[in-house]
């Protein structure tokens, strides 16, 4: 198997609706794949299956070598090798809102991969650099404009270096001109062989930048 | 010439009414008022027919009437510390309760001459009865005594110059509780309440030292307008003295001595009283205690506070974090302190669990306010940590943080946020609640302008020093609880 993540037949309960059924999918190295279909039709819930933010009921996901099984979500002990895997940029982006832009992307260096301060502000403050944010590194989340917010996100969710992206509705926010540097972003971030799986119903952004096209139908 | 008409039209109403109320006056009951409270020998309710008191102050009472030519007596039950407020509120016409003869109640009051000699008395445990002789014995000892008493100022005195610590009560039978219960090291109290103690006890768990530390007298007490009056019932105590009722009256009740032959002596030949001092000096004398009544104040303010949050943050934890059987332990906790009142809690504490652990009293305040506040506290936290954004704790998750570290690095910090102005609230509050400490003889800001009021005899100008000092301390908190909300706002 030389697939980043391999999504095998993926169902999703809620209560008794199926909110996904038998979603399959692959993403390999370097290839970025949209998952595309209209809102509620269970894009973002594949993704938190993903990240182990949430139970699914059947099928099976490996990341990398790393599977994860229907029923409850593992405790995070048994997920740091997941952890180390994914990396999540949520549609609101959930920066931490006590933490300027810097610290917001040195927590996971310095806390989980024990970097020092100095260390981790460094490799930080290169991130938010390539991501054009450099300048905004003190800023607090509330004093970042939406599109500056959505590339401090994704420097945090890059920061531990994980092979596998995920990104939730990463236009939702964008003009026109963010939403092609955006693209530009993702071409970068697919060349240093990173797999970027993005959930979007923006056809024309996945017909634009994506290697491949999933479709969900409700 | 009109004027002059009208003036004296007045003035012959002004002479018609007081000579019409002097006349009922003559006929009408004397009105005394006194704490039965306080109890035997002074004023007990009587044991045969509840509804009405019984002792020498109630037989003074009587002598009085009589003298005056009254109907008879009508007693007026009133706390001890407040007879002074009352008589000039008129809840009576003459307070007369073991009374104390102190300057400053000459200087407002109207008080008759003394009819009692008492003296203060150290009573001590057995074993230390060859080692303490006095108040110099005492250096850095616990001495108790009731509050607002001669025998409270002396031990004030005596903790400047020698170094003892006094401790002021509310009643007269918990300072000797506390003594046998080794609490404290000695009580100092007039003679009259030490022997009644002695014999509540069975004439054990203390002795009464032989050599009295000072002499005091009681004494009727006026509203200042009725001096007048005042003077009416000197002469007939001077009668009473003479004629030999006052002592069969103390002789029936057990307190005769020879003191009191040689007060007698005294006060028939001398009419005059001794004279009071001004009252503005004794308010500056007193601004030293309150400064340091505030600082207790804020010391168990302070203390308490950093215990409810402690106290708190580990029950909110468990209540958000922990397993069912924490959970409903952490509420149930939660629920009883706060269902019951912080007094209760209090008394428990101090009293309760004297008999397993005997907590020194600022101890006993501090847990008591602490583990109230505590409960308070945790619901506050509960509270924030709830109202962190879900997707907070999940990023945080997906960036591999233990739980451990999403609660001190994300969640924790945030949910301080949605804290602190709400704590800060509840810090002001407990800066009042710290008050109720008094009953367990911790002297903090109120308990001590308490003390200062009845010594001179006004609430007017303690009570707005104490609200002074205490908005001193809350107005600053409460702004910073304003600022804290402002730059804390969640952002929408």
């Amino acid at each position: 198997m030389s697939a980043l993540l391999a999504i095998d037949r993926l169902t999703v309960r809620y209560d008794s609706r199926e909110v996904l059924r038998a979603l399959s999918l692959e993403v390999a190295p370097g290839e970025i794949v949209a998952l595309m279909g209209p809102s509620g039709v269970g894009k973002s819930t594949a993704l938190r299956a993903v990240a182990a933010l949430q139970p699914f009921d059947e099928g099976r996901i490996v990341v990398d070598g790393f599977a994860l099984a229907p029923g409850p979500v593992p405790p995070e002990s048994l997920l740091v090798p997941l952890r180390r895997r994914v990396g999540l940029v949520f549609q609101a982006h959930a920066l931490f809102a006590h933490l300027c832009a810097l610290d917001n992307v040195t927590l996971a260096l310095r806390h989980v991969l024990g970097q020092s301060r100095s260390e981790a502000e460094e490799v930080a403050a290169k991130l938010l650099a390539s991501l054009d944010v450099g300048t905004r590194a003190a800023a607090w989340p509330s004093q970042l404009s939406g599109g500056e917010a959505q590339r401090v996100a994704i420097a945090r969710a890059l920061a531990p270096n994980p092979p596998l992206l995920l990104m939730d509705e990463p236009t939702a926010a964008l003009d026109p001109a963010r939403r092609s540097a955006l693209g530009a972003t993702l071409h970068q971030l697919s060349k240093e062989g990173r797999g970027l799986l993005i959930a979007t119903h923006d056809t024309e952004f996945a017909r634009g930048h994506a290697d491949r096209v999933v479709t969900l139908t409700a | 010439m009109i004027a002059a008409r009208t003036f004296g039209v007045t003035g012959l109403a002004l002479c018609l009414s007081s000579s019409l109320r002097a006349q009922s006056a003559i006929r009408r009951e004397l009105v005394w008022g006194g704490d039965a409270e306080g109890g035997a020998p002074f004023v007990e309710a009587d044991p045969a027919n509840p509804s009405r008191v019984r002792g020498f102050d109630v037989e003074v009472a009587e002598r009085i009437a009589r003298g005056l030519g009254r109907r008879g007596t009508r007693f007026v039950q009133v706390q001890w510390s407040s007879i002074d407020q009352s008589v000039e509120r008129g809840d009576f016409t003459l307070g007369l309760s073991g009374v104390e003869d102190t300057p400053v109640r000459r200087a407002r009051h109207a008080v008759t001459m003394p009819y009692f000699e008492f003296r203060e008395v150290l009573a001590v445990r057995p074993e230390d009865a060859d080692r303490i002789h006095g108040l110099a014995d005492l250096r850095s000892r616990r001495v108790a005594t009731l509050g607002a008493t001669i025998a409270y100022d002396l031990l004030v005195a005596a903790r400047d110059s020698m170094g003892l610590v006094p401790l002021s009560y509310d009643d007269d039978v918990h300072p000797y509780a506390d003594l046998i219960a080794g609490r404290v090291d000695a009580v100092l109290l007039d003679h009259i309440i030490a022997q009644r103690a002695l014999r509540r006890g069975g004439g054990t768990g203390f002795v009464i030292l032989a050599q009295p530390v000072a002499l005091g007298h009681y004494v009727g007490v006026f509203a200042r307008a009725d001096s007048i009056l005042r003077d009416s019932v000197d002469a007939v105590l001077r009668e009473a003295m003479r004629d030999g009722s006052l002592e069969q009256i103390f002789r029936r009740w057990d307190v005769w001595d020879q003191s009191q032959g040689a007060l007698f002596e005294r006060a028939v030949r001398a009419n005059a009283a001794p004279a009071g001092t001004a009252a503005a000096s004794h308010a500056l004398a007193y601004l030293p205690s309150l400064a340091r009544a505030a600082g207790v104040t804020a010391l168990v303010s302070v203390l308490s506070m950093l215990l409810a949050v402690i106290v708190g943050l580990v029950l909110a934890s468990a209540r958000v974090y922990g397993p069912g059987w924490l959970r409903v332990s952490t509420t149930v906790y939660v629920e009883v302190i706060r269902g019951t009142p912080l007094l209760l809690q209090l008394f428990v504490i101090y009293y309760g669990l004297a008999g397993v652990v005997r907590l020194p009293a600022l101890l006993a305040a501090v847990l008591a306010l602490g583990l109230n506040y505590a409960a308070y506290e945790a619901e506050i936290y509960r509270g924030a940590l709830e109202a962190v954004a879900r997707a907070q704790l999940e990023a945080a998750r997906t960036l591999g943080l233990s739980e451990l570290q999403i609660l001190r690095l994300v969640r924790g910090p945030q949910a301080l946020r949605f804290a602190l102005a709400p704590m800060t609230n509840d810090f002001v509050a407990l800066l009042k609640d710290s008050s109720l400490v008094s009953v367990i003889t911790v002297v903090e800001l109120t308990k001590q302008t308490a003390i200062y009021a009845t010594n001179v005899g006004s609430w007017v100008v303690p009570g707005v020093l104490c609200a002074a000092v205490y908005l001193a301390m809350s107005l600053p908190l409460a702004r910073l609880a304003r600022r804290l909300e402002r730059r804390w706002r969640p952002a929408a």
